[in-house]
Order: structure tokens, then sequence, then C-alpha cells
């Protein structure tokens, strides 16, 4: 089964972009995922700042924002997509994180199986035109 | 931690670790069948232990101290087992006053000794197949068991033989170099591409274990793929995998039905994978070597995966690419899937040739699919009555019923 492991850095903005020594320590774990046969794919992402945000009403009225945000939140930096065999071995795998200042998250990823019947033919149709 | 969650996240550290600890371990005591007793005896310790001490800060290291002691202690005890045993002991004594540095650096090495010495040539193909995946999947014997279709008993004992025959033969723990490691090598991808077929065999509805066979394959096929990456075969191995295992959603339909290749929903294909295996055939392909026959396949199989549709494969390339296969790896299965390739990329007539070659192989006498690809060829030629006689001896032979209707359908059409 695959998770997603989400990094939250606990970081200001202006301070994003990461140490030559930060980026070899990961690369060390980066590696060792990989040796491990468990890593499928991962990115690190620019601050949000640099992104934006299109937000949804209840109605579906949309509101298109760019970046840089007022409010502060825990944003995502980066993630890594692994396949483990359970939930436990995910969690184990985060806890290697060469981290500091920061919070690794781990979700599942949902696979068709997981949904019900109907919401699997309702995939099916409308992607699949069977 | 309640015990029971307590209980999990051990198994989980041990899932992560035993592969490096049974392997750092058979190093030392050049036994693989030790060296997985040992390490199972440090699992006992953290279970006993870590629930109320708490799990470690390094538990990898935790769990290979607790078990060079034991090696010690068993050593010192002389318990159960005839070896020399002052010898042992002085060898597990000097490896543990290593630094830890040094032993970390031959990790890679060690895990890779541990997979050529289950796939050792002493053993069968069974018993290779069973050992990997005890040793390096972590699988118990019940799992394995059920994997593969026989009772406990019948594994366990496979398994016990298997570590027998390996101590017998004294088979040195280490890895293969120069001309012995290619020699060697392609038992090791066998058996990663048998449990892959195995699991990639078992039908949606069926025991878990059995497709999370394709799961361990990867893992497995990554690793070595990791450990080996100027070998264009392990790479050529993990492309094809990948690609295979891309396609895994769209290969039987919700009734559990087999879809045919040509059929798929491509929408359904796993594009994460397919990414990672064109990847891997792009990294063979760059290596000095010529692609073998794994990487042949997979580079097949990357035709099909880069079509948006089936009428948009690139066919003159697969049929290039099955003669090159056909060169390397002959084989009449490879000549029919060949003359297939052929008749969609030249058109009937020369693929008919390439059939009558093969028509008298006696590994085809029972095989629906010969007489099928020639009756189809046949129809596409106007050939009727011909053609009607191959779809009917093809419905006799088709081991499947939804098959034989199939073919029956068509006899009567053509």
């Amino acid at each position: 089964m695959r998770f997603m492991m989400f990094m939250y850095p606990e970081i200001a903005e202006e301070d994003w972009n990461p140490s030559a020594e930060d980026v070899a320590e990961m690369s060390r774990y980066n590696e060792e995922l990989r040796k491990a046969g468990m890593l499928l794919s991962l990115d690190g992402l620019h601050p949000p700042a640099e992104g934006g945000r299109v937000k949804f009403d209840s109605a579906g009225g949309k509101t298109v924002t760019d970046g840089p945000f007022a409010e502060a939140r825990e944003v995502v930096g980066g993630y890594w997509l692994i396949e483990a065999r359970s939930k436990e071995e995910a969690m184990e795998w985060a806890s290697r994180v060469p981290g500091r200042g920061c919070t690794v998250e781990v979700r599942r990823v949902f696979e068709m199986e997981d949904f019900p019947e109907d919401v699997q033919e309702a995939a099916e149709r409308e992607f699949g035109g069977l | 931690m309640p015990a029971v969650e307590a209980k999990r996240s051990i198994e989980a550290v041990w899932r992560v670790e035993q592969a490096r600890l049974i392997a750092g371990l058979a190093r030392m005591v050049r036994d693989v069948g030790l060296a997985e007793d040992l390490a199972q005896d440090a699992l006992v310790a953290a279970l006993e232990k870590w629930p109320k001490a708490g799990v470690p800060d390094n538990p990898g290291a935790w769990l290979m101290a607790t078990a060079k002691n034991r090696a010690i202690d068993l050593m010192r005890r002389g318990a159960n087992f005839e070896r020399k045993q002052d010898e042992l002991i002085h060898e597990v004594g000097a490896r543990m006053a290593m630094d830890a540095a040094s032993v970390e650096h031959g990790l890679g090495d060690d895990l890779l000794a541990l997979i050529f010495t289950c796939c050792h040539p002493v053993l069968g193909t069974e018993a290779r197949v069973a050992l990997t995946l005890k040793l390096l999947g972590g699988l118990t014997t019940p799992e394995i068991a059920r994997a593969f279709l026989v009772s406990e008993a019948t594994m366990a004992q496979r398994i016990v033989r298997a570590k027998r025959t390996l101590a017998a033969a004294e088979v040195p723990f280490e890895t293969p170099d120069g001309t012995e490691l290619d020699e060697r090598l392609p038992a090791v991808l066998e058996v990663i591409y048998l449990v892959f077929n195995e699991g990639y065999a078992a039908t949606a509805g069926e025991d878990l274990v059995r497709p999370g066979l394709c799961e361990e394959a990867l893992r497995l096929g990554r690793i070595v793929a990791e450990l080996v990456p100027r070998e264009p075969e392990a790479q050529g191995l993990i492309a094809l995998l990948e690609i295979q295992a891309s396609r895994t959603r769209a290969r039987v339909d919700r009734k559990g039905e087999p879809v045919l290749l040509a059929d798929q929903d491509r929408s359904r294909w796993d594009p994460l994978l397919i990414r990672r295996g064109l990847a891997a055939l792009a990294r063979a392909e760059a290596l000095p070597a010529p692609l073998g026959p794994y990487g042949l396949q997979a580079a097949i199989a990357a035709c099909h995966a880069g079509a948006a549709s089936a009428d948009e494969t690139n066919w003159v390339r697969i049929a290039a690419l099955y003669e090159a296969l056909a060169a390397i790896s002959p084989s009449p299965i490879v000549e029919l899937n060949r003359a297939v390739a052929v008749g969609m990329a030249f058109g009937p007539e020369p693929a008919l040739t390439l059939l009558d070659a093969i028509a008298e192989e006696p590994a085809l006498t029972r095989y629906h699919l010969l007489p099928s690809v020639r009756g189809d060829l046949l129809a596409k030629l106007g050939r009727g009555a011909e053609a009607r006689a191959e779809f009917e001896r093809a419905a006799e032979l088709a081991g499947n019923e939804r098959e034989r209707q199939l073919l029956r359908r068509r006899a009567v059409e053509s």
C-alpha cells in the first residue's frame, strides 16, 4: 500500500531554502528509502509565497489569490510517496526522517478497492468510458 | 503505549530491519539459518523490553547488538550446533570490535550477499524463492505457504531443507564478482520474476497474500537494481515489473475476468509506475552492455505503455524487439509473440510464415494460442474455412470457459 509522507517545516518563509548540510542529510535518508525499495517519488516545494490559492465557497464560487498570504498556517514543504506494508512501517520510516523543528504526517493513499462499489463504478464511467 | 499497538510498531521496526539484521549476522556467523535464529531471538527480546522501556533511538543497532550478544552466549554454552566454536567466538568478537561506521558502510554488501546466498545454485528454484521471501521479504512461513498454495508443513520443510543444504555445502556468505556475478545474477533475477508472476497470476478476491507478492517482488527488484546499478538486466527486470504492475488495475474486469492488453482501459494504467519503468529502462539502455532478455521485454512493454490506444501501438518496433529477443533467448513462445507483432506490423502473410516454422514445436502442441493466432491471420487473408478449423482447434485446447466461448464464436464468424 502507498503512503504519502508530508513534511511540514516550522520555519519562516524567508528561511525556506535549506542549507547544503540539511540537503546532504536529507539525501542520505532519501537514499536509504530508495535502497530499501520503498521510495516511489519525492519532491520539495517552493514556499507558498510563490504559489497561489483558488478557494471555492460552498456554492462553488471561486476566489483566486496569489501568494504571499497574510495568515500563518501549516504549509507543506515537500512529500515522499512510499510503498509500505503497513501504516506502522510507514510510521517507522517517518520517524527516521532527519527532522528538526518540523512535522511529518503520514497518510495512506486511496486505492480503488477502498471505495464502495458505486464509487468504483462512477470512476469507471467517468474515466474508463466502459 | 497499549500492548497491541506496541507490538505492531515493534513488528514494523522488525520488517524494516530484518533483512539487514540477518545479512549482518550471516556475515559474522557464516550461516544464514543461524543468523535468522539469532535475529528472531533479538525480536523476542525487543517484544519483551520495548513495550516497557520504549523503542530505542536506533532500534536497528539495538537489535543487532542484542543478536550479537546472543550469538556469543550460544557459542559459549556450546548449544545445539557443532562448529569450530573458538574460531566463531573470535570472529564475532573481532567483528563487534570493529567500529560502527565501517559496519554501517558494508550494509548494502551484506544485503546483496544474503540475496545471492538465498539464490545459490545448490538450491532448487522453489527453495530459492521460499528462502528469499523468508529472509529478505520478511514473510512468515504460513504466509509463504499460502502464497504458493502449499501446506505450512511443506513450506516449513522446504525452508529448513534449504538452510541445511546451504550449511552442508558450506556456501560462503559473499557477493560473487566478475564473471561469477554474471553467471549468478540471472538466478537472483529469476526468483524476483517468479515471485512477481505468482502474484500477478492471482485473481481478485483471492487471499491478499498472493497479490501482495507483486509488491514484494517490486521491492526486491528495486533493491537489487540499486545494489547492482551497472547490471543492465537488473535495471531491465525492474523496468519490466514496474510497467507490468502499472496495468494491475486494468487487467481484470470487475467480475475478476482477465482483460486482454488490446482491450484494456489505458486510463487505468498507473502513470507513476509507467514513468518508473521507463526511467529504469533508460538506465539499462544507457549502460554499455546491450539489453538482455528482461531489458528487451521491458522495451516491448514500454512500446505498449507509450501507445495512447491499441491502434497507435508501434508494432514495427515491437516486431524488431521480438526479433532481437528471439536471437538471444529463443523460445517457441517468443516466436509466437513475434509472429503476432509481425502480423500487426507487416500483415498476415509474413506472420504465417513465422508460425509455420514453429508449427511442430512440442511445447506448443497443446497451446491454444498457436491455432488462435493462426486462425486470426487466416481470417484476415479471407481463408475462412482454414480459419474456422484453427479456431475450433483452439477452442478445444483453451483452458478457460470464457476463452473457449470467444474462440467458438470466432469459428462461427469465419
